[in-house]
């Protein structure tokens, strides 16, 4: 495989659904879901979206969820500071496991 | 390879017919203050074309003869046409809307005061370039400094009674992306600017109108050079929407350039494909076009019925 990651396949994401289209069918219609207006926005939905892309660092996700974010109205100020947001979290996430570090070596030490 | 517009309509058993004519579009010209990157008709400060007052006597006399229910003046910026005082005169008699595009920075110049006292007496409807609440998203498309202008202006239009309710003097915002791009459902994005307007810069305004950019003059060049052109032609052929096709605009339009000449919308006369195939100026019109007329189509049609369409 000479390829991954090409920006061509996420037109391609439907063929999951070969040799598993119930599985996928509910997929697709759950994500559909997902992002339709509820109780946030559409735009809204898009912006976490696309901070969630960044701290899964899906390349397609990326692609798809800054075009949204920018279709659905948004801004770069806007969608850098979503970056931030995950960058924060999963800063902090490792930064707070520092607590257990400090845990285990007081107990260690003298 | 896209396939070409009137394919499509086929293929969905559409076609593409005129209605009644009730909006008249006048395009006073190519002369603007700005170049804005999108602009599908290239305007800017160094063209030179305008309507003389000899080609703007043959459209009011048209307008006389044939009464519209909307008259939508449009540019370049159509403050800076010499005369542009004599016709907007001339049409507000004849038409129930009259309405003037404006991109707020030619409209706030000193030296257009008068102009403005004009507008405001003959309540004429100003539909306003603001394509974006975010200034740096705003200026990389109109150039630096013109968002705070544009804010400047929409403010002292509103202290005017633009856009508050019950002062009879309509404002209208007209947004499109900020590259290529799909633009948001308007009615979300309406109600976005609207809170946000308020919230940043104390600005009400009626109704805001949002529309894909057109794949033809200046943003068409850009599209070329930036790499985008395939893939925003394939975006806008992808989200044809057959149920837009009903309410098109150039169903209802005729549109007359500066010179005089006849078009069934402002982005056939920017693509050059004259109304019914032939080249007709005004004066020669006897009368506007019939309904059931075929409208002549280009892949540029797919920007307006892209989503939720351009109406």
């Amino acid at each position: 495989m000479s390829d991954y990651y090409n920006p061509a396949d996420l037109n391609k994401f439907a063929e999951i659904g070969k040799d598993a289209p119930e599985l996928a069918t509910k997929f697709f219609d759950y994500y559909s879901a997902v992002f339709a207006e509820g109780e946030l926005t559409a735009r809204e939905k898009a912006l976490i979206a696309l901070g969630v892309a960044h701290a899964v660092q899906c390349p397609y996700c990326i692609d798809a969820y800054t075009r949204s974010c920018l279709e659905k109205g948004s801004h770069l100020g806007e969608m850098t500071e979503a970056v931030h947001v995950a960058n924060a979290i999963r800063g902090g996430a490792s930064l707070v496991h520092g607590i257990q570090m400090r845990k285990v070596a007081d107990k260690l030490g003298m | 390879m896209l396939i070409p517009f009137a394919d499509t309509l086929a293929a969905h058993n559409l076609e593409l017919t005129r209605e009644s004519t009730r909006t008249l579009q006048i395009n006073v010209g190519r002369l603007c203050d700005l170049a804005c990157r999108h602009c599908h008709l290239e305007a800017g400060p160094t063209r030179r074309e305008v309507m003389t007052p000899e080609t703007m006597a043959a459209v009011m006399a048209f307008a006389a003869r044939h009464r519209f229910a909307v008259i939508d003046v449009t540019g370049g910026a159509p403050e800076l046409v010499p005369e542009i005082s004599t016709l907007l005169r001339g049409l507000a008699a004849h038409t129930d809307q009259l309405m003037l595009r404006t991109n707020l920075t030619a409209l706030m110049a000193p030296e257009r005061a008068e102009l403005l006292e004009l507008i405001i007496n003959l309540k004429i409807t100003l539909v306003a370039s603001f394509p974006s609440i975010n200034a740096r998203q705003a200026d990389a498309q109109r150039g630096v400094g013109v968002s705070d202008r544009s804010v400047a202006m929409l403010q002292m239009l509103n202290t005017r009674g633009y856009g508050q309710p019950g002062s009879g003097l309509l404002l209208h915002l007209v947004a499109n992306p900020g590259g290529a791009f799909l633009p948001d459902d308007q009615s979300a994005a309406e109600l976005r600017f609207k809170q946000e307007a308020q919230r940043r810069f104390g600005i009400v305004f009626n109704q805001l109108f949002t529309f894909a950019n057109m794949p033809l003059g200046r943003f068409r060049s850009w599209l070329e050079k930036s790499g985008n052109e395939t893939d925003y032609l394939q975006r806008l052929q992808a989200a044809f929407n057959p149920c837009t096709v009903t309410g098109l605009m150039c169903r209802t339009l005729l549109s007359v350039d500066w010179d005089g000449h006849l078009y069934d919308c402002d982005f056939n006369l920017a693509a050059g494909i004259p109304l019914g195939g032939k080249t007709l100026t005004i004066d020669a019109l006897p009368e506007p076009p019939v309904a059931g007329t075929m409208i002549a189509t280009g892949e540029h049609c797919y920007a307006c019925t892209a989503g939720s369409g351009f109406t």
